[in-house]
Order: structure tokens, then sequence, then C-alpha cells
């Protein structure tokens, strides 16, 4: 009963997406107010109606109703609870209806948070946010129904895959989708704009703590994701440039650069085409990603089994978004006039040097992923376009990224002044350059593409620092009154410091743990010992160990240095009845300078040996220390009073000001 | 500057850093593009054995070997057509069985396949699209092989 409920309501939310869709548009048309009215309570039935629809699934997931085809297909009695849950979105079925809901929440949330919108934008928006879910509906009811009935019910189910019990990756999809359609928000503000024909601050200043949230949200999903592959894959990375790691990197850079772009719009009126060109590509990326995922068209070490029915499906809904609201950019977008000018030197200039060049980039991503695709269209050619690729073309681009992050800062808008925002950077340079050479002397190989990427990490690390410095005059007035002025600044500030700052440390753990990753494959007899970058890992020995559906072979290491003892490390082989189907548990010692990686793998054949693989993984933690920094900048930046949904604004020349685009 | 100053600008920089990403790209292209080859393709072309390829198809039943005391295995690609002889030198991925869809790139050396890297699945089920077509390709596609990819 409760399943059928939950399949009702989900066609019910169909039916208020319709009306949704298509009457405060008409309202906003016809400039009638009772049907632009009708937006707020329509986007909160959908809400309500899709919250019973993804509680009834997640209950039958909690309950186990093996008559639920879904929850046979990715469910299992001996489950534990965690996975039981996280297994409602570990499924193709499952995760669009995570979607559709997150879409709801996002479209409720303009709904109830936007009392001070224009009444006109407000139900556009709302409106559009009903057009995409009713897309996303269509495709689930039609391809991938989660309701459908199984009969007669089989006494348990298949279990979830084993690869996705784990804590990091029950999480992952969620604050993935949180971010992916977080973009939707921004989508549907550039499509009423568009429609609307006028693009103001106040605009500006509804779009970007949405961008923010999304772009944090698709942070951590990232991050999550990453931190995954890298302890439970046994491989000892944390990025493949694999499509799929591709697919969730791209709406990211762009969303990047849109971040960037809207404080253009809201502080200085201008660049307003090319914010809206922006918050349409990130969805459409967002679009792109679901559907290279749901349709595994590229090959993937991330791929799950899937039906290219919904390929199809997800294409056509894409082609329907890109394609109109890039028309209707073509159409409108020419008469959104530029406001402010502004000198090539200037923060104006710097922040759009920067998204050209995130932009750029992540069409250098787009390209090497879907080129495989491309070339087998042309020639029937089968190729694959691996990490070196992207290493070549992708990361030269992001040097100038970074030299000018440290920059950019430090110049006035309007019209900057380079040579007095270098003079603040003398030191920053100099620490740059000692960087530079240390890590020259200090590493054996003295590897040159090391010592420059951490360098620069140095620049913008000590360059976003010097910004604050310069912000508070301090070592030029009393410590008090600068210690004051530090307080004072806004949290805008302080976000946009500890997220450039952030991305500094995460650079030293990306280029660290690139270039002085040692890895050691070998086989290992209880009592071997092999060293790896100074350290003995010894091999004590291994046994089965029961787990809550698994049956585990742990091993058993002990690492010293020196002689002196270090760490016990226990790494995993599990196998999981249910699917028959082993998975890696890596043991990983973190320390700051790096981390001790050891996986184990089979057992020999005949004798007593392991495969064991031990990495020397140097400074990764900075990566995730660094992520970590860019989540709480955004969440400090969200917490600023200007940025606060539906806040009372404060008197800010813009805000009192708002120009019509025209 | 005038604002018509100022749109040359901004086009000029986009054109430049187009103009030098194309660069890029099309230098990566040039070294890192792998091609994959089914076994027949291998047992026709004869490839070059400094080249990197990929090779995709089934792991033939009965063929996998490990060698005691060492990380080398041995096996058979295949697409019930030819056969390829792989060496790899390390941890096979936790989903590598007799029998299934398996992609492995390396270098084609005087007869024998030497893979330094064995492509993980995720999900049982799975079979890489280019493996299916492989298989299509040799005439041996069979529906228990799991779904068809396109």
């Amino acid at each position: 009963m409760i399943i059928e409920a939950g399949h009702f309501a989900l066609i019910l939310a169909l039916m208020v997406a319709v009306f949704q869709a298509a009457v405060p548009m008409v309202g906003a048309y016809k400039n009638d107010s009772v049907w632009m009215n009708f937006a707020v309570p329509s986007a909160i039935i959908q809400v309500v109606l899709v919250s019973v629809s993804f509680g009834a699934l997640t209950y039958s997931y909690v309950v186990s109703d093996f008559s639920v085809l879904n929850v046979v297909s990715n469910s299992h009695s001996d489950k534990p609870m965690l996975y039981k849950v996280s297994g409602v979105w570990g499924n193709h079925e499952g995760s669009m209806l995570l979607w559709v809901y997150i879409l709801a929440i996002y479209g409720a949330g303009v709904a109830m948070f936007g009392r001070n919108l224009p009444p006109t934008l407000k139900a556009r928006v709302i409106s559009m946010q009903a057009l995409v879910s009713l897309g996303f509906y269509l495709f689930i009811l039609i391809t991938s129904n989660p309701f459908e009935r199984i009969f007669p019910p089989p006494a348990d189910g298949r279990g979830l895959n084993p690869l996705l019990q784990d804590p990091g990756l029950a999480f992952h999809p969620p604050f993935l989708y949180l971010g992916y359609v977080g973009f939707s928000i921004a989508f549907s503000f550039a499509i009423a704009a568009l429609i609307e024909g006028r693009v103001d601050a106040a605009w500006a200043r509804w779009v970007r703590p949405w961008t923010l949230a999304a772009w944090a949200f698709l942070t951590v999903g990232i991050g999550l994701g990453s931190w995954w592959a890298y302890y439970e894959l046994g491989w000892g990375g944390w990025w493949f440039w694999d499509p799929v790691e591709n697919a969730s990197f791209m709406p990211w850079l762009i969303g990047t650069a849109l971040l960037h772009s809207s404080i253009v719009v809201e502080k200085r009126n201008t660049l307003k085409a090319w914010t809206i060109f922006l918050a349409i590509v990130a969805f459409s990326f967002s679009l792109l990603g679901t559907f290279i995922v749901r349709s595994g068209v590229l090959t993937s070490v991330h791929s799950f089994a899937a039906d290219p029915e919904r390929g199809v499906f997800i294409l056509v809904l894409l082609l329907v978004v890109v394609g109109g609201s890039f028309t209707l950019f073509a159409l409108r977008g020419p008469e959104l006039k530029a406001g402010g000018l502004f000198q090539p030197v200037s923060r104006e200039g710097s922040l759009l040097l920067n998204n050209l060049l995130m932009t750029v980039a992540a069409a250098v991503v787009l390209l090497g992923t879907l080129y495989p695709l491309f070339i087998d269209a042309i020639s029937g050619e089968k190729i694959s376009v691996g990490p070196p690729f992207f290493n070549a073309s992708f990361v030269p681009l992001m040097i100038p990224v970074i030299i000018v992050m440290a920059i950019g800062p430090l110049l006035a808008w309007k019209r900057g002044n380079l040579t007095e925002a270098l003079r603040r950077l003398v030191f920053a340079g100099a620490v740059t350059v000692a960087t530079f050479v240390a890590v020259m002397a200090l590493s054996d190989d003295g590897s040159l593409l090391a010592a420059f990427g951490i360098a620069l990490a140095a620049w913008l690390i000590i360059g976003t620092l010097s910004e604050i410095v310069t912000r508070s005059k301090m070592f030029r007035v009393p410590m008090m009154v600068s210690l004051r002025r530090l307080a004072g600044l806004p949290r805008s500030q302080w976000g946009m410091s500890i997220a450039h700052a952030g991305l500094g440390l995460a650079i030293i753990g990306m280029v660290g743990s690139t270039v002085w990753k040692q890895e050691k494959i070998t086989v290992m007899n209880p009592g071997d010992s092999v060293q790896v970058a100074g350290y003995d890992y010894t091999f004590i020995g291994a046994r089965q160990f029961p787990g809550p559906n698994y049956t585990a072979t742990r091993g058993k290491f002990t690492v010293a240095k020196d002689g002196k003892f270090v760490t016990e490390l226990y790494p995993e082989d599990r196998v999981y009845p249910v699917r028959s189907m082993p998975t890696t548990e890596a043991a990983i010692y973190t320390m700051a300078s790096a981390d001790l990686y050891v996986a184990l793998g089979n057992k020999e054949e005949s004798g007593s040996g392991y495969v064991v693989r031990i990495y020397h993984n140097p400074l990764v933690v900075w990566i995730w220390i660094g992520l970590l920094s860019l989540v709480a900048g955004s969440v400090v930046s969200l917490s600023d009073r200007r940025h606060r949904v539906g806040a009372p604004e404060k008197s800010s020349k813009v805000a009192a000001a708002p120009q019509a685009a025209e | 500057m005038k604002r018509k100053h100022k749109r040359l600008t901004f086009v000029i920089v986009a054109m430049a850093l187009l103009g030098i990403a194309v660069g890029l790209v099309l230098m990566a292209f040039e070294e890192n593009i792998v091609f994959f080859n089914s076994p027949t393709d291998i047992v026709n072309k004869q490839p070059e054995s400094g080249k990197r390829l990929r090779l995709g198809g089934l792991v033939e039943e009965g063929s996998v070997v490990r060698e005691a005391g060492s990380t080398v295995t041995r096996f058979r690609v295949t697409d019930l057509v030819n056969a390829v002889d792989v060496n790899f030198d390390g941890i096979l991925p936790d989903l590598f069985r007799e029998g299934q869809g398996v992609i492995t790139e390396g270098k084609y050396i005087d007869g024998v396949f030497q893979a330094s890297e064995v492509l993980a699945k995720h999900d049982e089920q799975y079979m890489p699209p280019e493996v299916a077509d492989a298989l299509r390709n040799s005439g041996e596609w069979r529906g228990d092989l799991g779904p068809p990819a396109k």
C-alpha cells in the first residue's frame, strides 16, 4: 500500500508540475497576480508530494519489502541500516528520485524565502523549476520507475553492490546531487531574467548565495567521491580523469566561474550576458554529467550496468534544455546591455580573465571526455583519452589562474593599479622563490615540476594572507587597530580568503602526492619485511574475520622507521557472499608529511604469501584539508549578512539604485 | 576605454586563450590517445611494439595463471575467434574473473601483450561498450554476456 501511495504521489507531483510550469508563467506574462501567486503553494505542494514518494521508497528499503523490484535488486535483509537507507539512492531509479526530490526542495526554497523577489521574476523562476522537474518526472515514470512490484516476492534481495557499502559513498550521491541540482536555481533565474529582459544587482544578489551553496555541496560531493576512490579502490590514487569523474568536475569548473562572475554583476552591474551564459552552461553540464553517468556511453572505471533507453531519454532532455535555453539566449542576450565599464587591469578584469580560463579549461575537459565518442561516430575507431592528456592540457591552463588569484583581490574595481598590487605581493614573491629553491634543494630527485607546483601554491597562500594584511593595515597601524579592522572585515571577504588559501593547500597535496608517490607491489609471507620510502613494513599475518554481511581477510602489518615503531596497519580483503564479490579496504596511516597506505590482495594459490600493495603517498592529507577549507570558506561567505537570502538590504549604492538592463 | 574597445579586448583575450588551449589539446592528443583493439585486431594488424594500446575482450576460461612467488599474472583475452596472451604485473582488480569482459592497457611486444593496467569495473553486470562491440564484430555476441552496450 505504502509503495503505491509513493507511486501515486509522484504522479500527482507530475500533475502539479504541469500547472506550476504553466500558470505562473502565463500569469507573469499577463501580469496577473492571482495566477502568479499560484507559484508558491504549488511549489510547496510539490515538495510535500515528492517527500511522500521518496519517504515511501525509503520505508520499503528500511523494512526490506521484497515485493518491490527495486528493493530486491539493491538491498538485502542482512545489510546494516546505514546501507539500507543509502541503497535508496545507490541505484539508478532511486537516485533519479533523489534528483527530483532535491529539485523540488530547491524550488520550494525559492518559493518560501523569495518574499522580496519581484513577483514576475519569482513566478517565472518557480515555473522554470517546475518545467525542469516535469522532464525528470516523465523520465522516472516512463523509463525508471522505482515503485514496480515483483510477484511472487523473493525471500531475500540481491544486495547492494559491496563497493557502495561504504560511509564515504553513502553520502556521495546526495551531496553531488545537491550540487548538480543547485545549479538549476541559477539556471531558472537566468531563463527568467532572459524572459524579463533585465538583469540587475538585485538579481545577482539572489543568484549568488544559491550558486555558492550548490558549489559548496558539489565540492563536498566530489571530495567524498575522490576520498572513497582513494581508500576503497586500493589503487592509491585520488583522481583518475575518468569520464564519470570529469562529469562532476565540469559543472564544478563552470560553477566556479559563475560564482565569481555573479560577484561582478552584483558589485558593478556588468558582465551580465556572460553570467547568464555561465548559469545556463553550468546546469547543462549538470545534465550532461547525469547523462554520461546514467547512459554508460563512455567506458569508465566507475561505470555500472546501464540501460541505453534511459540514456536516450536524458539525451533528448539535455538537447531540449540546452537547445531551448541557448536559443532564448541568442534572441534575448543582446538586449542585456553592458553596465559599468572597466579597465583590463582591475578587479573585474582579473575575475573575467579567470572566468575565461575556467571556461576554456572546462571545454578542454569536455573535449577530452567526449573525444572517444566523436571518433567512434566518425571512423568507428575506438580510442581512449587518459590522464596524460588532461595533465598536459588542463594543468597548464590552471597556472595563470593561480597567479591571477593572488593579484586580483588586491586590484581596485573599475581601474586597478598593477604596480601597487605587485608591491604588496613582494613578500609573497620572495616566499615563492624561496620555496622553489628549498624544494629543489631538499628533494632528492630535484623535480622541477614539484618545485614549481609547490612554489605556485605558496604564492597563492601567502598572496591571500598578504591581502588580509593589507586590508587590516597590519604593521602600519597599532596592533589593536588592525585587529579591530580584521574583525570588521566582511564575512564574504573571510570566506574568499579561506577558500583561496584552501586551494593552495590542496595544490600542495596534489603536487606532492603525484610527484613523490612511491609504490611497491610484492608477494609477502608472514614475517617478511619490505622498505618503502624509508619505512619498514613487516607482514605479521592474516586471518579471517567475520563482518555484519561479509567475511574479511584481515592482514596485520607493523610499520617502523629507523627501527622505531610507527604504527600497525590492518588492511582487509572483504568478500560479500550475497554478490560473491570482493572489495579492498586499504589501511591508511595519515601523517602531515605522508600517508602510509597498504592494500591486501589475493592469497597465493600455492604457498602462504599474499600479494601486497604498499604506497607512500606524500602530503595527501592536504588535499582533504584544502577541500574542507573551500567548503568552510563557502559557509563563512554564506553567513555574510548580505548573502542571507531574504534578509533586508543594508544601504548599498548599487542596491539603492537597481538599474534596468535596457 | 570605450565600450567597443572593451569588447574587442575581451574577444582578443578569449581568442588567445582558446588558441593556447587548442594548441595544448593538439599537443596532448598527439601522444596520449590510446587505441582500442580486439584480439582479432591485434592478430590481424600485429601492431608495432612501442605503442600504447588497449586490448579488450573476455578473459579466456582456464587461462589465468598466477606465477608463484611473484605478482605476475598471465591470462588470455579472447573475442571467441582469436585470443592474445597477456602478462600483467600487479594486483588484479577485485572483479577480474575468467569468462568476464576486461579491458587492459599496455604494449604488444613479441606476440605478448604486456599490460600495465587492467581496468576495474564496479559492477559484475557491467560490460564495457568496446568489449561488447568487439564480441559483436567477431560474431560471438551472446545475450548472457550482459546487456548490449548500444
